[in-house]
């Protein structure tokens, strides 16, 4: 009974074979990390699991429900939730409102409900949630900011409010620290480990840094060329001699080791 | 800032609609006329404008406004059904037919939506036209009775205009209400942002599925409205060609906000009566609008007030 469960997972895109019979476990409560170097098929991997691709063949399991080729809504209905690579934001809204627009799993709000406002409590609680939230992943000076008026660092950390929001178990961060400076990445990775800490959220994160994912994760799984590489401690990743391998000349590595 | 205690929108709607009170006592027949063709219009581009908030620009709008109109036509002809029964029915129908529509169509999107929509609303268009019995085939539904509710005769066009103003304002209410709850502002976020809005558990296909029923609710009572009015009606008017002035007045007004579409067929409307006397030249007129609206003036009518407004009392924080 294992609390998330991939079990040889293979993503075809015509002769591509992106994903290769690829299994793992994740436990509840773990920060798991998801390396490999570019084109491995991280970012496959991520969308297959949160629905946005139907696995080729292959089972994975969420809280022992098969959750494989599952639209992400229902996914993230059963609470698994990621963020995404790029930016992504309700724009021409505020802070507020995005985080609030993301409670919608939990505000269940019906077309009568709409018209004749009878779900105001119901309402009044996912603003105060919202709010909440806001505040745990310290937003609250910028709350009411439209969000394209947000420092990169912010709409990341929104990014993450959001996906905060829907209420996870399982939080799965596609490089949430890209593009960041040092002091926001510092910030970033503090915040994942508070709402793993504070909030109990398992966290499944894919990162191109190797510093923060060897100082935040406890477990590391390396993907190259669609294929599990290796797994384990950060440690014993450092010295894998496939993983230094399939790095080799990757600057990153060599910083990071 | 001090929170004004009257919604101004709310307030500004309900001084226009005092003035629509007084207006039928004032101006001719003909003009009268013209209102409640008006208000039919506002009903039609208020519910249009529901759909394309998620991103749908549908072709199809028209035939759910003719779908309504031989839902009343049928229920008040052949079977004598009163107005208080065929007007919600008219509604739910076309609410019905649409959603057995959306199922092939919303598995399209974009372009593929756009000719998706036109064709089936063509489809619809023929099952009128080839089937005689009983939406009377090319030449349509004729002499369909006036409406009636108790003693009063809604022949008289005064009468007729207060209860087409009546439902407009319960139709527009509803749609207010719906643009500003939670699910309205999930329908934006599909049109914003797809995997995003899939990403925190918001259902896309489910969510474009009720903004296109729902907009064709509000489009077959606008039709039920429409077949009364005229007490006849035909394939023709429901032609592409009527879809085209649909397009033409939300591109005027705008589609961010409620008020947008309204704005829209307003001005436009006024141009309408007031070009008369170009006779045929009138498409090349509004062909023109159009165009400069889309080259010059996007985002509508509702843009150069948002962009006026903000000059003057600051960008406004969020949207509605």
């Amino acid at each position: 009974m294992a609390f998330f469960e991939v079990e040889d997972v293979t993503k075809r895109f015509g002769g591509l074979t992106a994903l290769d019979s690829i299994s793992m476990s994740v436990a509840e409560g773990e920060i798991r990390g998801v390396i490999g170097p570019n084109g491995a098929g991280k970012t496959t991997f991520f969308n297959v699991v949160s629905g946005l691709y139907k696995p080729t063949s292959g089972s994975i399991r969420f809280k022992d429900r098969e959750i494989a080729g599952m639209r992400p809504s229902k996914i993230a209905a059963l609470g698994l939730v990621r963020t995404f690579q790029r930016v992504a934001l309700f724009e021409k809204f505020t802070v507020l409102e995005n985080v609030n627009i993301a409670r919608h799993l939990q505000a269940k709000e019906t077309l009568t409900g709409a018209i004749f406002g009878t779900a105001a409590k119901r309402e009044r609680d996912a603003l105060q949630r919202a709010k909440e939230i806001i505040k745990f992943l310290r937003l609250d000076e910028v709350a009411e900011e439209l969000t394209r008026n947000l420092a990169h660092g912010h709409q990341r950390v929104l990014n993450v409010a959001m996906a905060l929001a829907t209420e996870p178990k399982l939080l799965m961060l596609d490089e949430p620290v890209a593009g960041m400076n040092s002091t926001e990445t510092l910030i970033m990775t503090d915040l994942i480990r508070k709402i793993r800490d504070e909030w109990g959220i398992t966290i499944l994160l894919v990162e191109h840094d190797m510093r923060t994912v060897m100082g935040l994760c406890e477990t590391i799984t390396v993907l190259d060329f669609g294929m599990k590489l290796a797994e384990g401690g950060p440690d014993e990743i450092r010295n894998n001699q496939d993983v230094i391998d399939a790095y080799l000349g990757a600057d990153e590595f060599d910083a990071a080791s | 800032m001090p929170v004004p205690r009257v919604n101004p929108e709310i307030a500004s709607a309900l001084a226009l609609l005092a003035v629509l009170c007084i207006a039928p006592f004032i101006v001719s027949e003909y003009r009268v006329g013209v209102l409640i063709i008006f208000f039919i219009n506002v009903i039609l581009v208020s519910s249009y404008r529901v759909v394309t908030t998620t991103g749908d620009w549908t072709l199809s709008h028209v035939i759910f406004l003719g779908v309504g109109a031989y839902a009343t036509a049928i229920m008040a002809k052949n079977f004598g059904w009163p107005f208080w029964l065929t007007l919600p029915i008219s509604g739910v129908a076309t609410a019905a037919v649409a959603m057995m529509v959306a199922f092939p169509l919303l598995r399209t999107k974009g372009f593929g939506f756009f000719i998706g929509s036109f064709a089936i609303g063509e489809f619809i268009r023929h099952v009128w036209i080839k089937f005689h019995d009983p939406f009377g085939g090319p030449r349509g539904m004729i002499s369909i009775p006036t409406v009636e509710i108790g003693e009063i005769d809604f022949y008289d066009s005064i009468n007729f205009y207060f209860l087409t103003m009546i439902i407009m304002v319960v139709a527009l209410g509803v749609i207010y209400r719906l643009d500003k709850s939670r699910i309205g502002n999930a329908w934006k976020t599909i049109y914003l942002d797809e995997d995003l809005a899939e990403s925190i558990g918001i259902h896309v296909f489910h969510y474009r599925a009720t903004a296109f029923a729902v907009a064709a609710f509000f489009a077959g009572i606008a039709g039920a409205m429409f077949a009364h009015l005229n007490g006849a009606i035909d394939p023709h008017n429901f032609e592409v060609d009527t879809m085209v002035y649909l397009v033409i007045w939300i591109v005027v007004g705008g589609n961010a906000t409620f008020w947008g579409p309204i704005a829209g067929v307003s001005v436009m409307s006024f141009i309408f009566e007031l070009s008369r006397p170009l006779a045929e030249w009138r498409p090349l007129l509004f062909g023109v609008i159009l165009i400069i609206f889309l080259t010059v003036l996007p985002g509508g009518l509702e843009m150069i007030y948002e962009k006026v407004r903000s000059r003057f009392f600051g960008s406004r924080a969020g949207a509605g």
